[in-house]
């Protein structure tokens, strides 16, 4: 019985970076697109080499990318979290309660925004080893785990303001959202500490190659003894306390405080940032890099588009199919 | 009845996978209401022959004749709609909806084009009372226990008119009495003419339902026979590929001659307790010696290497690790113990794909390998050469991800990953599965020199040279207990065959001749 279909191919021959450059490698879709795109901004947007358009962008990026790159951590060991953009309501809701108190030894505006700053972050963190604990200890899905929060955590947040928008003037607080020491804004000095930060961790600490570990096959990894539950737990909680840092930049930014806004929507930007990066979602890869690249790319996007005066409609479908495009073109590398 | 024209004839059956072929000429002839037993090792071809009879593959050559019919169905659906229905070891229904909805789904009776619920549910328990099952047909099928659960995979099976019902391995999850539930089912199938083939590792089971056997090695047809001609040793004979009374002949293996100096008592593990995969497994391990663990697919084999590893949590029974009594709650308690694990599957359970080969070897050792969390690179590149070097293997460097690997040397990165640690005792499931022959015997006399070095090592193994000549002592496990125990002088390939059927190496005589007498009676 001859088989017509029977012509093997072979795979297709590709151009492969050096051994050593692999790493690289796997940023690099994300680093020529965002030069192309700057490209097209000197060549076609007026204004575009200005201190000010670097600023107004890297600051609009800066917590997409602060919580991305938690977002990155927990994506790469397999997991996913959809409750950052509730824990950052839940961080700027509790920020100016602590700094508009008037309990005694809050009403210091040393001690009120220090505690203001710590004390947010800190729940957010909480909140996300509770993400980690459903998804280890209960083995919950993580998307429905994350989901649990995702919903109940703006809530929280409604619930401890009202519901009330919390307008505050308050210098000290908000300088981590006004703030610009050498003339840089301090968000996003921040923002580039954080991504230099976890660069550092997943290269070179054991816990980086824990994280891939886990998310590369689970079950090997317990079996070599890596402390599984920990890592996961670990994640979601980095996840948590970045969440609550943007959160806090958020609402010094705005100067008021809205549980029904900060960080909405937040979800859906971390995880497209950290896609467009080359991180695949389905685990056990990881570059923060990369998540901060396509968190530049998805921005510098939205401002051209802007700034062409296309429609924020049409602007949505250009971002959808460039979100897609990239992704698409790392699937083809990777296989 | 012998002359009869029988259900299903698949005739010299092959199919090629990539890079491996799968079935070579294999055949299977059921006859009408008959009971038919497919056995095989793992890897034998069973499960491909079942895929293309109900059509999830495709053959490359032979012909099927069902029911007088020439046919090639392209799809479990077409399968059933022409009468051959399966049953898998997972019950795939759909849990959330009632016992009526999943019999009848996609076929339900109707009135004036809406579902008629009433007639369904009569239907439904009309048929689970053919088998004696009573139930509230309207209650979620999650709300049964496993053994109900695959009876209603059965009655909707039963449903399609089927003249055969494939059961693929449907007692795994199910206990005593529902085994027994189900041979009930099997024999009302039967009485009414109905065919069966069905696919277990569990010998007693075989013989207490099938009225015939093929038996399927590399994927071929071996053998056929009626059940009462053949007995248990036969049987596993066959499924083997070794003959009765072959004896012990040395050179096949890495391993070399001779026993290795055992030292003090390193590992006990007694009565090991788990569900109804462990039921009493003990063994032990002394210092610079390897006990081989062998049993049948089935047999609690990995079940217990996982116990003892801290891998699955056990109900009774103890581990005791240089005669002091320890309960490991994880992989990590047991590696801080001193003893490693080198798992069966090396691709689920083994290497992390998109790690490098630097990473994978060293993963078990990282904690040792760092200072303030930071893992130091000189280090582990040190111990990362020694072993690539020591056990020759073969890369384009560290930084090559190991799934570029062959298979032999992803087994050789992940022994090392254990002997970077120094263990005092290695248990390898299954160390040479799916190598080529030259990377085989290489790690086999790794094994050797390791034991020799003052290792114990507990080695599980479904290739009897191996066992034979590889161990010091074997232990044979049966249905998830420890049945025998053979010295270095007792060691033949018979008398592990005979205690892996039957029990006891010494009963071997007497059993088969209760199953004959048996048969007899069963066969009239």
């Amino acid at each position: 019985m001859a088989n017509a279909d029977t012509t093997v191919r072979g795979p297709a021959r590709r151009w492969v970076l050096p051994e050593r450059f692999r790493g690289v490698g796997q940023t690099y879709g994300a680093l020529i697109a965002l030069l192309l795109l700057v490209l097209f901004n000197l060549l076609f947007t007026k204004n575009f080499l200005t201190e000010q358009t670097l600023y107004v962008n890297l600051t609009q990026v800066a917590t997409v990318v602060i919580v991305a790159t938690g977002m990155t951590l927990v994506i790469a060991t397999g997991g996913i979290d959809l409750s950052v953009g509730s824990l950052m309501a839940i961080a700027g809701a509790l920020a100016p309660i602590i700094f508009l108190s008037h309990i005694p030894p809050l009403e210091n505006p040393l001690v009120g925004n220090t505690l203001a700053f710590i004390i947010p972050v800190l729940v957010a963190g909480v909140f996300g080893l509770f993400n980690g604990t459903l998804v280890t200890r209960f083995q919950i899905q993580p998307i429905i785990a994350t989901l649990v929060l995702f919903i109940a955590g703006r809530g929280i947040a409604q619930v401890v303001t009202n519901g009330n928008l919390q307008p505050f003037t308050n210098p000290g607080f908000q300088y981590i959202g006004l703030g610009r020491p050498l003339g840089v804004p301090l968000q996003v000095v921040l923002m580039l500490v954080i991504v230099a930060l976890f660069a550092w961790i997943m290269r070179v600490t054991i816990f980086g190659r824990y994280v891939l570990a886990v998310g590369g096959n689970e079950s090997a990894a317990r079996l070599a003894g890596v402390p599984v539950n920990f890592v996961k737990l670990a994640v979601y909680g980095i996840s948590g306390l970045l969440s609550g840092i943007a959160g806090l930049i958020v609402i010094a930014r705005n100067a008021s405080s809205d549980a029904n806004l900060v960080g909405l929507d937040m979800e859906l930007d971390a995880i497209a940032a950290v896609a467009v990066g080359g991180t695949p979602l389905t685990g056990g890869r990881a570059t923060v890099v990369g998540t901060l690249l396509g968190a530049l790319i998805i921005q510098l996007i939205r401002y051209t588009l802007l700034v062409h005066g296309v429609p924020d409609a049409a602007a949505r479908l250009v971002k959808a199919a460039i979100i897609l495009l990239a992704v698409y073109i790392q699937r083809q590398r990777r296989s | 009845m012998e002359q009869a024209e029988p259900l299903l004839r698949m005739e010299s059956i092959t199919k090629t996978f990539p890079g491996a072929v799968a079935l070579q000429d294999a055949s299977l002839t059921v006859a009408r209401g008959e009971v038919h037993a497919l056995v095989g090792q793992n890897g034998a071809g069973k499960s491909t022959l079942i895929k293309i009879l109900t059509g999830a593959h495709h053959r490359d050559g032979g012909t099927i004749i069902f029911d007088g019919r020439q046919v090639d169905f392209h799809s479990p659906q077409q399968a059933q709609a022409n009468g051959v229905s399966t049953i898998y070891q997972e019950v795939n229904l759909v849990p959330f909806r009632s016992v009526s909805e999943n019999i009848f789904m996609g076929r339900e009776p109707r009135r004036f084009g809406l579902i008629d619920r009433r007639r369904m549910n009569d239907d439904a328990k009309a048929l689970l009372a053919r088998f004696n099952i009573h139930v509230d047909v309207t209650q979620p099928l999650l709300t049964f226990n496993v053994a109900t659960q695959q009876m209603v995979a059965v009655a909707r099976a039963v449903s399609f008119q089927s003249k055969l019902v494939v059961m693929d391995e449907p007692t795994s999850s199910l206990d005593e009495r529902e085994v027994a539930t189900l041979f009930d089912v099997i024999r009302q199938l039967k009485s009414e003419g109905v065919s069966v083939i069905f696919v277990s590792h569990r010998l007693d089971e075989l013989y207490a339902v099938c009225d015939r056997v093929t038996i399927m090695r590399d994927g071929r047809t071996v053998e056929s026979r009626p059940m009462s001609e053949i007995t248990k040793l036969e049987l596993v004979a066959r499924m083997l590929g070794k003959e009765l009374g072959e004896v012990r002949r040395s050179g096949a293996t890495g391993f070399g001659e001779g026993v290795h100096h055992a030292e003090d008592q390193l590992l006990d593990a007694e009565g090991l307790q788990r569900d109804r995969v462990l039921q009493g497994a003990s063994l032990s391990v002394r210092a610079g010696e390897i006990v081989g663990l062998a049993g049948l697919l089935g047999s609690g084999r990995t079940e217990t290497a996982r116990a003892v590893f801290g891998a699955d949590p056990i109900q009774q029974g103890e581990v005791r690790v240089d005669g002091k009594a320890v309960r490991f709650k994880s992989p990590r308690d047991a590696i801080r113990a001193g003893l490693g694990f080198c798992t069966e599957d090396r691709k689920t359970e083994g290497i992390i794909p998109h790690m490098s080969v630097r990473e994978n070897l060293t993963l078990a050792l990282l904690p040792t390998l760092t200072r303030y969390g930071i893992v130091q690179r000189d280090k582990q590149q040190a111990i990362v050469d020694r072993f690539i070097e020591r056990l020759g293997i073969k890369t384009s460097g560290p930084d090559q991800k190991i799934r570029e690997l062959s298979g032999g040397n992803q087994q050789k990165v992940l022994l090392a990953r254990w002997l970077c640690m120094n263990p005092r005792l290695l248990i390898l499931d299954e160390p040479t599965r799916g190598i080529d022959v030259g990377a085989k015997g290489e790690i086999q006399a790794l094994i050797n020199e390791l034991a020799d070095g003052g290792l114990g090592v507990l080695m599980i193994s479904s290739e009897i040279e191996e066992l034979t000549e590889g161990s010091d002592r074997i232990v044979v496990l049966r249905e998830g207990k420890t049945v025998a125990e053979l010295s270095h002088e007792q060691v033949t390939q018979s008398a592990i065959m005979g205690a892996m059927a039957h029990g006891q190496e010494d009963a071997v005589p007497a059993a088969s001749a209760a199953v004959a007498a048996k048969e007899g009676q069963a066969g009239g």
